[in-house]
């Protein structure tokens, strides 16, 4: 029973309630920093950090906050958290936080995290809302570095460039150039690419959702027709 | 009795409030030195690609003196100009300028200019110029900025130092004329001041070390 709760939990993060792609929250880091694959991770591993976190502790005090101080305290909760990773990234990745800089800080303002503290977390224990956390934070991280590859690959020709900001020189050998000399497809990387290409995933996401759901139906009842699918937006 | 609530209540609050600045004050301490540390390496590497180390034996990014010239450094706040010297001879300096007139708002740069008044480099340390056009001015999208190496004021003349659309030795971008145009007029502003005030940045007497404003140039 308790498996098929978390499995439930991660399918909701990952696909069927995915922040970025159905919630359609926290649009603003979103679009704004998804230029390139190695910002998308950068931005996706602090925000999943920060979710972990919140969630955490939201859903271990649950007990002792009344409910008249509980958006304060969550509030207050969240923006210590990500002062904390701000301040750390700042210390062990400069360059990368050179380049999220303001994106970083802006992470309390991502109404994806203070949601999930006060629909999720605290409603349940620690177990549940840590892999509430973590799988709401996976699927955004996903759709931040899905974006942020469609856009550098379209933009500039190449993936992972940069990388050595996050790995080191070490991670030199993950760059890489699609198309030599390419001239880049400005429109890509400036703010209408990022439109268009989230337009384009939850386009994508909803056409799959379709698929399946045609399949599922046709599967519970051969005789059906097309005309006879509900409509398919409550997917399961 | 609804007082007491809303003592409790705040009290909570209170609680909360100072649990969560004491986490943050906590990595705060943990982090400050490593922070300052990261800032000074960025800028000790970004002033080495412009004056090569084996060029100068002080700590160049502690050498510093600040001026104020809004006319031609394009600052009304001090500005930081970092000295390069072999034993105590004056090598070269290190301008930070900024160019107020880009495409969207200014643009930082650091010059460095030889005792001779020659360009040693040109990096634009901070701008928010379009994505794929103006930002050809960084080092890592072209080499365009490295066209100022070795020029000073008197090669080119005054109307060489102007972007080729406007007459003057300098490529500007397809479709970004206007970041170009600003980074020369500062890089030639800079030169001038340079020409105007090198005795006087050179023997202006050393302040103590100071961190705190060696990290603000990096352009945070």
């Amino acid at each position: 029973m308790a498996n098929s709760n978390y499995n439930e939990l991660t399918h909701n993060g990952l696909w069927k309630n995915n922040v970025a792609l159905v919630q359609v929250l926290g649009l603003c880091p979103l679009l704004a920093i998804t230029t390139t694959t190695i910002n998308g991770i950068g931005l996706g591993i602090a925000t999943t950090l920060t979710l972990v976190l919140s969630n955490i502790t939201v859903s271990l005090i649950r007990h002792s906050v009344r409910p008249e101080i509980r958006i304060p305290v969550f509030v207050l909760i969240i923006a210590s958290f990500v002062t904390a990773i701000e301040l750390a990234m700042n210390a062990y990745f400069h360059d990368l936080y050179k380049i999220l800089g303001i994106f970083i800080p802006l992470i309390v303002t991502n109404c994806a995290i203070l949601g999930r503290a006060e629909a999720f977390a605290s409603k349940n224990a620690v177990v549940p809302s840590f892999i509430d956390g973590l799988m709401m934070g996976v699927g955004f991280s996903a759709i931040l570095i899905l974006l942020g590859a469609i856009r550098e690959a379209l933009g500039m020709g190449t993936l992972f460039a940069q990388a050595h900001l996050m790995f080191g020189e070490a991670g030199e050998w993950m760059t890489v150039t699609l198309i030599d000399d390419y001239n880049g497809f400005l429109l890509a990387i400036l703010p209408p690419g990022a439109f268009i290409g989230l337009g384009l995933l939850i386009a994508l996401k909803n056409v799959i959702d379709q698929r399946v759901q045609k399949k599922a139906a046709q599967v519970a009842s051969p005789t059906a027709t097309e005309d006879a699918i509900p409509a398919p937006s409550m997917a399961k | 009795m609804v007082l007491k609530h809303m003592l409790t209540t705040s009290l909570l609050l209170g609680v909360f409030a100072i649990v969560g600045t004491l986490m943050v004050a906590l990595t705060f301490d943990n982090t400050e030195e490593l922070i300052k540390e990261n800032e000074n390496q960025a800028l000790l590497k970004s002033l080495n690609t412009l004056i090569p180390p084996e060029n100068h034996d002080n700590d160049i990014a502690n050498d510093t003196v600040t001026v104020t010239s809004k006319a031609l450094l394009g600052n009304k706040k001090p500005s930081t100009v970092y000295l390069a010297r072999q034993k105590g001879v004056p090598v070269a300096a290190v301008i930070s300028a900024i160019a107020p007139d880009g495409y969207s708002g200014t643009i930082k740069l650091l010059v460095a200019i030889r005792y001779n008044g020659t360009i040693s480099g040109v990096r634009v340390i901070k701008h928010r110029e379009t994505p794929g056009l103006g930002d050809a001015i960084e080092i890592e999208r072209s080499d365009w900025i490295t066209s100022f190496n070795e020029l000073s004021l008197k090669s080119p003349d005054e109307l060489g130092w102007r972007v080729q659309k406007d007459g003057g030795i300098f490529d500007q971008f397809t479709g970004a004329t206007i970041t170009p145009r600003a980074v020369v007029k500062a890089v030639h502003h800079a030169l001038v001041y340079f020409e105007l005030n090198r005795d006087k940045l050179f023997t202006t007497p050393k302040k103590a070390p100071t961190p705190k404003r060696a990290s603000k140039a990096n352009g945070q």
